[in-house]
């Protein structure tokens, strides 16, 4: 059988979940979920439309907010219990964390970000390194294979829904264990596009030339509703905030349309750029990689495109 | 307040890379040599911590030889002494990377206050030395932070999470691993760099136990072709770009 962890945030499900069920459930073996917290009992039903047969949920009095440690113990009581051939969880940030404590505690190794599994001893999975711009085929030996889900790997798709068996199981948490926990928050800015949801995105790089320069991609983004973004080029020189940065060590974007606009499209940066439907790139060198990485191009110098270009929208929407 | 920071060389890749023919590693004939920007910002976040606390910070490395480059670097911008774990150049996965760590943590004489990470490593990505080592020294662990604050015994760290941020409150000493964007890197000074050359760097050789993932090979993934559709040059290509605007169905609410 294989164990597969459930992310949610206070009972929300974290969709890479749904993605992860649906490449576990092709693995050839019964598929059991694991959802952490009272909180997160009503994700049941959804666990089980993508394909768990038995949904575990673990009930504690402590486990209302996120605390890696503890997940991670929940989940290393049920290796043991239950020895599954393999662990399951998405390549997100808690879900990378959480299997990594279960791999340090358990001495087995773990594999993030895989995109396709073969189980058996070895183990086979082909994962996504460098952020995803190189693929490694990898062994792993041990008893039980500790694997993460690369996001967007596969698509979610619903399988014949049953009614799944629902397993309650309490288990036993020391105080060491909620050593780090979350213990406070600051919710998102209200009415503020972020970068990561935004439906268009104007994006920056060095050829935008300064921070001022940034003044009429703001405009064109505001025209359009969307967000600014930059390349790291951009926040290493402090012109933007790093919190507007694309790419493997920024904001993965997935905009209708991004345009980019003086970046040259480094691997690392259009990383970050591969969810967006289209692109666009407005670029003086008509041999840049983002030109050939676009769906549009304009070749010709951004500062004299982007204020034709909210001229033109202007007039569009008027 | 003593702190150690963990780096990794790693090939200054930018476009299209090629294989080595065994299809083992990345051909860096042609390349330069970095380290991921989430380490350059524990590199920073180490030095700034140092000037405003006081107390001594240290870097290390597990790699081969020519890894001193990237510790030169670390000490050129403001980091006081170095540590490699040399190896033949081989990959060591997670596991025995995080154990020839712990193991040189506890042979070093100085009690870490700090030690600090990447989130993960830009050539392996792998996600967990960190967490790894915290386990076997028996200490608490944030990941993925992006502001650090020490406050008396402990310190408050914070992450992003679905455009908030999530605030942790840990004790000390502990293990952080943070993530571009903490802070803003110094470039190091001409005479940082003159004091980094000069710079002991202190050595050991872990022993080689094995690799419980091992790596079979490496592939590029395939680019779906598909073609680009040059709208003009300059700004006259402004009306044919937005008819394709509208085509996409950007101006609907
Ligand atoms: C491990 C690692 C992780 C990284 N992570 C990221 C990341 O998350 N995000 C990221 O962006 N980068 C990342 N990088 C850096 C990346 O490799 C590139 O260095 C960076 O993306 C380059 O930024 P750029 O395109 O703005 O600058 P450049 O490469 O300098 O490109 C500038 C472009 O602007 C064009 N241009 C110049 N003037 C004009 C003008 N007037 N009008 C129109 N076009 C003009 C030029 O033709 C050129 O194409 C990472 C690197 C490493 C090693
Ligand atoms: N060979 C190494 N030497 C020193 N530190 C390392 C090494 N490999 C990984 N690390 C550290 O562990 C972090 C996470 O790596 P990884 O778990 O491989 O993604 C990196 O960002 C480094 O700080």
């Amino acid at each position: 059988m294989i164990i597969a962890l459930i992310e949610h945030d206070r009972g929300k499900l974290n969709e890479s979940s749904l993605e992860m069920l649906t490449l576990g459930r092709g693995l050839g073996l019964p598929l059991h979920a694991v959802l952490i917290g009272e909180a997160a009992r009503p994700l049941a039903d959804r666990a089980a439309a993508f394909g768990a047969a038995t949904v575990h949920v673990v009930q504690h009095e402590r486990l209302a907010e996120y605390a890696p440690e503890a997940w991670a113990q929940c989940v290393v009581e049920l290796i043991e219990s239950l020895k599954p051939e393999a662990v399951l969880a998405s390549g997100t940030d808690r879900g990378n964390e959480v299997m990594a404590h279960v791999a340090a505690q358990t001495r087995l190794p773990m594999a993030a970000n895989c995109i396709e599994i073969k189980l058996g001893n070895p183990c086979v999975v082909t994962r996504a390194r460098w952020g995803g711009s190189l693929l490694e085929e990898a062994r792993l030996n041990g008893s039980t294979h500790l694997l993460t889900v690369a996001p967007l790997a596969v698509e979610a798709v619903e399988s014949p829904a049953r009614s799944p068996t629902i397993n309650t199981v309490t288990p036993t948490l020391d105080d060491k264990v909620f050593r780090v926990r979350v213990s406070g928050r600051v919710e998102a800015g209200a009415g503020k596009i972020s970068l990561a949801e935004a439906r268009v995105v104007v994006g920056g790089g060095r050829g935008v030339g300064s921070a001022e320069g940034f003044k009429p991609l703001e405009e064109l983004a505001e025209l359009m509703g969307g967000a600014v973004g930059c390349s790291r080029a951009v926040t290493s020189l402090g012109w933007r905030p790093h919190a507007e940065q694309v790419g493997q060590t920024g904001t993965r974007i997935a905009p209708d349309l991004y345009i980019a606009c003086g970046v040259s499209g480094a691997t690392q940066h259009l990383i970050g750029a591969r969810g967006s439907k289209h692109i666009l790139a407005i670029n003086t060198d008509a041999d840049a990689p983002i030109v050939a990485a676009a769906d549009y191009a304009i070749i010709g110098d951004l500062h004299e495109v982007i204020p034709a270009l909210c001229a033109e929208v202007k007039k569009a929407m008027a | 307040m003593n702190i150690l920071v963990c780096i990794k060389r790693i090939p200054a890749t930018g476009g299209k890379v090629s294989l080595t023919a065994d299809e083992q590693e990345i051909d860096t004939r042609h390349l330069g040599f970095t380290v991921s920007p989430h380490e350059e910002c524990a590199v920073e976040e180490a030095v700034r911590l140092i000037e405003a606390n006081g107390g001594s910070s240290a870097v290390l490395t597990l790699g081969a030889e020519v890894s001193t480059e990237q510790l030169r670097d670390a000490m050129a911008m403001g980091i006081d002494r170095a540590i490699l774990l040399e190896t033949d150049g081989r990959e060591w996965d997670a596991g025995s990377t995080a154990a020839a760590i712990v193991e040189a943590v506890r042979a070093d004489g100085m009690n870490f206050d700090l030690l600090l990470f990447g989130n993960e490593a830009a050539d392996t990505g792998d996600y967990q030395v960190g967490i790894r080592v915290a386990h076997a020294l028996g200490l608490p662990c944030v990941t993925g932070i992006k502001s650090l604050e020490i406050k008396g015994g402990g310190a408050v760290a914070k992450r992003e999470a679905s455009g908030g941020w999530d605030i942790f409150e840990i004790p000390l000493p502990a293990v952080v691993t943070v993530k571009e964007g903490i802070n803003l890197p110094r470039y190091p000074s001409f005479q940082g760099r003159l004091k980094a050359k000069k710079k002991d760097i202190a050595r050991a050789k872990p022993q080689w136990n094995g690799n419980q993932m091992e790596k079979a090979r490496l592939k590029i993934p395939k680019e779906q072709e598909h073609q680009v559709e040059i709208l003009g040059n300059g700004p006259g290509a402004a009306p044919k770009a937005v008819e394709v605007f509208q085509k996409l169905g950007l101006f609907q609410k």
